[in-house]
């Protein structure tokens, strides 16, 4: 893991600085000369030879200091405070829901196939990956926010406010969670151990969550391991949509200045938290399959 | 002798596309108490639907018994519900499969799986079951049975693996037990060694056994009676010494001419010509005459009839029911 980061760490610093445009001049501003626009570049360090300033950049990190924003002047660490948690507690609660009844669809679509539930189901998943989510998000609105009055429109202040966008951005998922459910049983269900299970005279409702399910969740558990990391990272358009204090607008917003150390300290957060997923779901495979326990 | 089971004229059919297909038309054989009897017959005859017939596990197909009957300890199992037909299944009547490689749930542990049957069937607290689990391991000879209740089925090798699949089989004592082609994926060593187990369990526990198998060998040392089908039909059953001495019908005749014989030098082996018909597309009259060297010209348009020859055997040909009537008229 601490391999892997240190080349992330070189990928990102190295690749921010690629980006086209100065930031030195963004920072003073429309009107300022040539001359004040280097002596700002000095003071931001961005005249130093590269190699100097992914140095500095690294020593800097290594002693907790994200370094500080060129744009507001705050620190990175500052900036992160009140956003970080919302996205976090937001991505719980989109991928929250949406395995329960991702898995709860897909099972019953694989168990009734080609009768109602199934297509009742399917209708679903297809209109959940169908649906965009600033679609999705400004529909919810204009019902719940803004005719019903249930929750508010925007903003992260009380839990009511996660609900709609954590709809929004968990119905994508779920509906992908129920299709790879569906088809990953459908398969188990014709292994040979479901059929020895039936001929002990074990009950549908016995060999369906003990048998089949737990053997079909492989390829779910790399799905909802991808998506989960994908939500970490904040999603731009639905904190848009919902004016919602996240990461991702965050970013957005660092791209578009050149704010170069947010930019950094951003990817190199969704780095380690991506790594962080990838392991949990290293550990979920050993414990959904035996077989892969013994190899390594 | 007592029958345990009486399969008559047992039909199965599957539904695609709208249209009904019917595999098995009108199986009859019989199986007494304490006895193994082989179902021998090529590959597509509907020999392992019969068995799945019999234990009524059709869920996951569309396939359904559409005729004749099922008689268990006298009672007919056609009309079960599934309810009824659980309570059978694992505790009355058992099965082993061909394939011990992928009959037994790779992600859960041996112990746990051979547990189930015995939670389902058996009045014993969780202490005497986990206790009948290893008594009938040892009983099945697998070695170190208390260490391999908490291994997975990857660590075991196929011969463990089907007397695994046996243990569970034997675990709530059945009176009858389906074998499907149990050593079929097994190397010869292993197939002795599994057959020999289940001829000295069958024996013990004085269970009847229902073999299937396309391997004549297995069936002159297992089996003490014989039915062989064709096309989803029974078309000779006797016992297997009058099989083996004096086959009646003339595919049985192949099957058994087409078997190598040591000592027997032969520069090409003998086969059956054709294959078996589609069941779609089925031939006019006996299934088997377009393939038959003796076939006569009412072979080809009209099926004949099971004739009894006595001594508990039966055969279905033109040539043994035309003799007949020649003999009586």
């Amino acid at each position: 893991m601490i391999p892997i980061l240190f080349i992330v760490s070189i990928l990102i610093f190295f690749f921010t600085h690629l980006i086209p445009g100065d930031p030195a001049r963004l920072v003073a501003g429309k009107d300022a000369t040539l001359e004040e626009v280097n002596i700002i570049r000095a003071e931001l360090g961005l005249d130093q030879p590269i190699w100097d300033q992914y140095i500095t950049y690294m020593s800097n990190l290594f002693q907790g200091d994200l370094g500080t924003s060129l744009k507001t002047g705050l620190p990175v660490s500052e900036m992160f405070a009140d956003r970080f948690m919302p996205s976090i507690y937001l991505t719980f609660m989109s991928m929250g829901w949406a395995l329960v009844l991702g898995l709860l669809i897909g099972t019953l679509s694989a168990v009734f196939k080609n009768k109602w539930p199934d297509y009742f189901g399917m209708v679903t998943a297809v209109s959940g990956i169908s649906m965009p989510g600033f679609w999705l998000g400004l529909i919810l609105i204009q019902i719940f926010s803004v005719q019903l009055g249930w929750f508010p429109t925007g903003g992260a202040e009380s839990w009511k406010s996660y609900i709609l966008p954590s709809i929004t951005l968990g119905a994508g998922i779920m509906s992908m969670l129920a299709r790879f459910t569906r088809s990953s049983l459908l398969e188990t269900l014709r292994a040979d151990f479901i059929r020895t299970g039936r001929a002990k005279g074990l009950k549908e409702s016995v060999v369906i969550p003990k048998h089949a399910l737990r053997n079909s969740l492989i390829p779910v558990v790399t799905i909802a391991g991808l998506q989960f990391g994908f939500l970490l990272g904040g999603s731009v358009v639905v904190e848009t949509v919902f004016s919602f204090p996240g990461m991702g607008r965050l970013l957005i917003d660092s791209i578009a200045f050149r704010d170069y150390p947010v930019i950094q300290a951003e990817l190199l957060l969704f780095s380690i938290e991506f790594i962080l997923v990838n392991l949990i779901v290293d550990i979920m495979y050993s414990m959904l399959n035996p077989k892969i326990r013994y190899v390594t | 002798m007592e029958k345990l089971l009486q399969v008559n004229q047992l039909e199965t059919q599957f539904t695609k596309d709208k249209q009904k297909l019917k595999i098995l038309r009108g199986v009859s054989f019989h199986i007494n108490k304490g006895e193994v009897l082989g179902l021998v017959g090529e590959s597509g005859c509907g020999k392992s639907l019969t068995s799945l017939s019999i234990m009524k596990l059709f869920k996951g197909t569309s396939g359904e018994i559409s005729g004749g009957s099922i008689s268990f300890k006298g009672e007919d199992l056609t009309h079960k519900t599934e309810r009824e037909m659980r309570k059978i299944r694992g505790k009355q009547m058992a099965m082993i499969f061909q394939e011990p490689m992928t009959s037994l749930n790779p992600v859960m542990k041996i112990g746990e799986q051979l547990l189930e049957p015995i939670r389902l069937h058996l009045a014993l607290n969780e202490k005497q079951a986990k206790e009948h689990v290893i008594f009938i391991l040892k009983k099945v000879g697998i070695p170190r049975a208390e260490e391999i209740v908490y291994e997975f089925p990857h660590q075991l090798s196929g011969g463990m693996r089907q007397r695994i699949m046996i243990a569970m089989a034997m675990s709530c004592n059945p009176q009858l037990l389906i074998a499907d082609e149990p050593t079929t994926a097994l190397d010869v060593t292993i197939q002795a060694q599994i057959l020999e187990l289940m001829k000295q369990l069958q024996r013990e526990e004085g269970m009847s056994v229902l073999l299937i198998t396309h391997d004549l060998g297995v069936v002159a040392e297992m089996c003490d009676r014989v039915a062989v089908m064709y096309a989803g039909r029974v078309v000779e059953e006797a016992n297997v010494f009058d099989l083996f001495e004096s086959p009646q019908h003339p595919y049985t005749k192949g099957l058994i001419g087409s078997v190598p014989k040591i000592g027997q030098r032969k520069d090409k082996l003998t086969s059956i010509k054709g294959n078996v018909p589609d069941p779609g597309n089925m031939p006019k009259g006996c299934k088997f005459a377009p393939r038959c060297n003796e076939a006569m010209a009412i072979c080809l348009e009209e099926e004949p009839h099971a004739t009894d020859l006595g001594n508990g055997r039966m055969c279905s040909c033109w040539m043994i029911e035309e003799g007949r009537k020649n003999v009586y008229a």
